[in-house]
C-alpha cells in the first residue's frame, strides 16, 4: 500500500483511525483508572523517597542559613589572607543569633565535618561572646584563640557557603575538595569507604557465585524429580523463606560461634583442636555463609522455573544424537538455563549489595558492608545527607549492574517464574 | 547370531515401572534390515516404552534387545548410534537449523568440511536448503518436523526411531509428510521403527505393522494382511472399520462355521479362532465386503432396515439394523442409481462367508 492511499472510512463515514482511537481511548482510560491507585502508591512510597534522598544528599542549606551575613560579606573575599573586619563583625552577629536560638552546637558539628578543630574554638568563642565590645572584631576574635587567625579556618567556613554541594559524594569515595578547590583523595590512613565499596562488591559477587553453584543442582532436582519428592524438596527450599530473617541469622550465630554447634562437632570428630576452634563469625566468613544460605531461594526459584520448561526430550535428543551426558548438558541443557541464571544472579547480586541485617549481626569488623555504614551515619553521626549520598551511590550501582546485564544478556531474556 | 539374522531383536523382553504392573509382557519381535516397521496401538499399550528401550532411555526389566546381533541393554543411549525423531521434534531451540544438524556430527568430531557437506545433503533431502541460519521457532510445524527428520539421519545411523513424529501436524501436512518420510526411507534404505496410534498412518507407511495392546504384540504382519486378515477381534476392531456380531458356534464343517447370534439368527462365517462347537465368538466383517442386492452365489443374505444415511462425498455410509445389530455399517458408492437408500427403507444385504471372520469373543 502506498502512503498516498486515501483514508479508510468506516461505514458511518468517520475516518477509521479516528474511530479506532475513540474506542481505544475509553479502554485506555479504564485501564489507567485500574492501575492509578498502584501508581499513586508507587509515587508516594518509591519515587518520592528517592527524590527526597537525592535532594537531601546535596542539600547544604543548614550552614548557609545559619551564617547569612557572614557569607554575604565574604563574597568579595579572595581567600588569600584573613578576611576583612566586616566579615568578623558579621560572623559575630550571626553567631550571637545562633546562641540565642541555642543552635550554635549544630554549627560547630557541621563546621567540624569540614575541618577538625572547629568545635573547641567555637565553644570558646561562645563563652567569650558577651565580652565583645563594639568595634575591632577582628582583633578580639583572634585573641580568643590563635586558630581564628589561621586563614584555613575561614576558608573552611567559606566552603560551606553554597546552598547545594556534592561534597558528600566525594566523601563517599574517600575524596574531598581541598583548600585550593581541587578534588583529592584523603590521607591513606583515613580511606575507609573505597575499601568498603570494594568489599561490598566482592562479597556480593562471591555470594552470587556460591548461590549459583548450590542452587543449580537443587533447581535441577526440583525440576526433574517425581512430584511427591519435588514437593517435599520445594518445601525445604521455601521453609527458610517463611522464617524471619532475624531468626535465621540468629540461628547461624548459634551454629557458627566458637562455642557453637559446628565447632563442637568439628572438635568432637577431632578435625580441630579444642583450643584452636575455627573463627567463623564476626568476620567475612560469617557473612558469606549466612548470606549465601539466606539468598539461596532467590537463585533456586528463577532457575527452577526455567528448568521446568525445558523438555526432557531435548536432553534425550542430545544423547540419541551421540552427545555424552556432559556434552549434552553443556551444549543443550546449560544454554537453555541461562535466562534463569541471569535472573537469579541479578536478583541475588542486587539483594546482596544492599544487605544489612545479616552482615550487621555476623559480619564483625571485616564482614560489614556499605549498607551498615549508611545505617551508622543515619543512627549515630546523624549525617543524613552523607547517608543519602551513599544510598544513592548504591542505587546507581544497582542500576549500573542492571544496565550492564541488559547489554550483555538482554532483560527480556530474564525469567522470574 | 545363528539363531536369527534379524537386525533388531527383542528377546523375551518384560518391562515394569513399579514392580507391580508389566507394561510390556514377554515381547518377541524381529525387525529386518531396511524395514519400515510401525508399532501401532492405543495409548498405554507399551509401544512407546518399547521404543524407549530400543533407544536406551529405558532398560528392560527382563530379557534382552539385540541390535545387529549385539546385546545393547548395557550400552548407554549416546553410544548406540540410533537416530531418533521425537514427538515434539525436540529441536534445540537455542541453536540454528545448521547447528542442530551439525550437533551429532560435531560430537563425532568430523571436520568442518565434512559437516557442511553432510548438513547440506540432509537439508536437501528434506527440501530445506537455505534454511541453515533460521532458528527453530522461525519455522512452521512442518518445517520443524523436517529438520528433526534430517537431524536424525544426518549422521547416517543404521536405525531410526520415530515416536509419533506427525502427531502435532494438521491433517493435510501430516499426509504429505507421511509420503515424504516413506520416500526418504525408500531412498536411503535405513531401518525405521515408527510409533503411532494413527492406524491410517501405519497402513500408509509401513512394510510391517506390529499391533500392540496390553503390553503385547497382537499381530505382526504387512498392512494389507493386517487389514484383510486380522487374527483377533482386537486387531479387527482397531484397524479400520468393522461390523461385528457376537454369538455361538453351532456347527463347523468344510472350512465354514455356522454361528447362532444372540438374536437367534444364523450366519455363515470363516472360522479363524474357533475350533469346536459351542464356542463363543465374535464375527468380524469389513463394511466394504457387504453389498446391497447380493448375487446368488453369496452364502449370507439378509434383510436390513436403513436407520441413517451419512453423506461422505464420494460415498455414503449407511447404518442398518441388521440381524439385531443396529450399528451395521455399509459403504455405498455415490451414484444416482439407488434412490431407495433412505432411512426407513428395507434393503437386502449379502456377503461371502469367507469375509466374515469368526474371531475370539474378547472385545477392546
Amino acid at each position: 500500500m502506498s502512503s498516498e492511499t486515501q483514508k479508510i472510512l468506516t461505514t458511518d463515514g468517520i475516518p477509521l483511525e479516528v474511530s479506532l482511537k475513540k474506542v481505544e481511548r475509553r479502554n485506555k482510560f479504564k485501564a489507567f483508572l485500574l492501575v492509578s491507585p498502584l501508581l499513586f502508591f508507587l509515587l508516594i512510597v518509591y519515587i518520592s523517597p528517592i527524590v527526597g534522598m537525592l535532594f537531601n544528599s546535596v542539600d547544604d542549606r543548614m550552614v548557609t542559613n545559619m551564617l547569612p551575613k557572614t557569607f554575604s560579606s565574604m563574597e568579595t573575599w579572595d581567600g588569600k589572607e584573613l578576611p576583612s573586619e566586616e566579615v568578623f563583625k558579621s560572623f559575630y552577629q550571626d553567631f550571637k543569633i545562633l546562641v540565642d536560638k541555642d543552635e550554635h552546637g549544630k554549627l560547630a558539628t557541621q563546621l567540624n565535618y569540614e575541618k577538625n578543630g572547629f568545635k573547641s574554638i567555637l565553644k570558646k568563642y561562645g563563652r567569650k561572646l558577651n565580652n565583645f565590645e563594639e568595634g575591632n572584631y577582628k582583633e578580639q576574635t583572634v585573641d580568643i584563640h590563635e586558630r581564628w587567625g589561621n586563614v584555613d579556618y575561614w576558608r573552611a567556613i567559606q566552603r560551606r557557603a553554597p546552598a547545594y554541594s556534592y561534597s558528600k559524594y566525594l566523601k563517599g569515595v574517600d575524596m574531598y575538595q581541598n583548600e585550593d578547590g581541587k578534588i583529592v583523595q584523603v590521607e591513606e590512613d583515613r580511606r575507609i569507604y573505597k575499601k568498603l565499596w570494594v568489599r561490598t562488591l566482592k562479597i556480593a559477587f562471591y555470594v552470587t557465585l556460591l548461590c549459583f553453584l548450590m542452587a543449580y543442582p537443587i533447581a535441577h532436582l526440583l525440576a526433574t524429580l517425581p512430584m511427591k519428592y519435588s514437593n517435599l524438596l520445594m518445601i525445604c527450599v521455601l521453609l527458610p523463606f517463611w522464617t524471619s530473617l532475624l531468626v535465621r541469622t540468629a540461628s547461624w550465630m548459634i551454629l557458627l560461634q566458637q562455642q557453637g554447634v559446628v565447632n563442637d562437632f568439628l572438635v568432637w570428630i577431632g578435625f580441630v583442636a579444642d583450643d584452636n576452634r575455627l573463627v567463623m563469625m564476626y568476620n567475612a566468613t560469617g557473612t558469606y555463609i549466612a548470606m549465601t544460605q539466606i539468598l539461596l531461594p532467590f537463585m533456586v526459584l528463577p532457575l527452577y522455573s526455567v528448568m521446568k520448561t525445558i523438555s526432557p526430550s531435548l536432553v534425550r535428543a542430545g544423547k540419541s544424537l551421540g552427545g555424552t551426558p556432559f556434552i549434552t548438558f553443556w551444549k543443550v541443557y546449560f544454554p537453555l538455563t541461562i535466562p534463569g541464571i541471569g535472573a537469579g544472579s541479578l536478583l541475588v547480586f542486587i539483594l546482596a549489595i544492599g544487605y544489612y541485617i545479616t552482615p550487621e549481626l555476623v559480619g564483625g569488623a571485616s564482614g560489614t558492608l556499605i549498607s551498615n555504614q549508611i545505617a551508622y551515619h543515619m543512627k549515630y553521626t546523624l549525617d543524613w545527607s552523607f547517608a543519602s549520598a551513599m544510598g544513592l551511590m548504591l542505587l546507581s550501582g544497582v542500576l549500573a549492574v542492571y544496565w550492564i546485564y541488559n547489554k550483555l544478556v538482554g532483560i527480556d531474556n530474564i525469567k522470574l517464574g | 547370531m545363528t539363531s536369527s539374522k534379524s537386525f533388531v531383536k527383542f528377546d523375551k523382553v518384560d518391562k515394569s515401572y513399579d514392580g507391580k504392573v508389566l507394561v510390556v509382557k514377554d515381547l518377541n519381535l524381529d525387525i529386518d534390515e531396511g524395514e519400515f516397521i510401525t508399532m501401532l496401538g492405543p495409548s498405554g499399550s507399551g509401544k512407546t516404552t518399547c521404543l524407549m528401550m530400543l533407544a536406551g532411555f529405558e532398560t528392560p526389566t527382563n530379557g534382552e534387545i539385540y541390535l545387529d546381533s549385539k546385546p545393547i541393554s548395557r550400552i548407554p543411549p549416546h553410544k548406540r548410534g540410533i537416530g531418533m525423531v521425537f514427538q515434539n521434534y525436540a529441536l534445540f531451540p537455542h541453536l540454528t537449523v545448521y547447528e542442530n544438524l551439525a550437533f551429532p556430527l560435531k560430537v563425532r568430531k568430523l571436520s568442518k568440511g565434512d559437516i557442511d557437506k553432510k548438513v547440506d545433503k540432509a537439508l536437501s533431502m528434506v527440501s530445506l536448503t537455505g534454511f541453515e541460519k533460521r532458528m527453530p521457532n522461525q519455522l512452521s510445524g512442518g518445517q520443524q518436523q523436517r529438520v528433526a527428520v534430517a537431524r536424525s539421519l544426518v549422521f547416517d545411523p543404521q536405525l531410526v526411531l520415530m515416536d509419533e513424529p506427525l502427531g502435532a501436524l494438521d491433517k493435510n501436512l501430516r499426509e504429505s509428510m507421511q509420503y515424504e518420510i516413506k520416500h526418504i526411507h525408500e531412498n536411503i534404505g535405513v531401518t525405521v521403527v515408527y510409533v503411532t496410534h494413527d492406524q491410517s498412518e501405519a497402513l500408509t507407511m509401513s512394510s510391517r505393522i506390529a499391533v500392540f495392546n496390553d503390553g503385547k504384540v497382537q499381530q505382526l504382519s504387512s498392512p494389507d494382511k493386517l487389514y484383510e486378515e486380522p487374527v483377533n477381534s482386537f486387531v479387527a476392531e482397531f484397524i479400520g472399520e468393522n461390523n461385528t456380531f457376537t454369538g455361538q458356534v453351532i456347527d463347523i464343517s468344510g472350512g465354514k462355521c455356522k454361528v447362532k447370534l444372540d438374536t437367534g439368527a444364523e450366519i455363515l462365517s470363516n472360522p479363524i479362532r474357533v475350533k469346536t462347537k459351542g464356542e463363543k465368538t465374535k464375527v468380524s466383517l469389513r463394511p466394504e465386503r457387504a453389498i446391497i442386492d447380493p448375487e446368488e452365489k453369496m452364502d449370507n443374505k439378509h434383510k436390513g432396515k436403513i436407520e441413517e444415511v451419512i453423506y461422505h462425498g464420494d460415498h455414503a455410509r449407511v447404518r442398518l439394523n441388521l440381524l439385531g445389530n443396529k450399528e451395521f455399517i455399509l459403504k455405498v458408492p455415490n451414484s444416482s442409481a439407488r434412490m431407495d437408500i433412505k432411512p426407513g427403507n428395507e434393503i437386502n444385504v449379502g456377503w461371502n462367508s469367507h469375509d466374515a471372520r469368526a474371531l475370539d469373543p474378547k472385545s477392546i
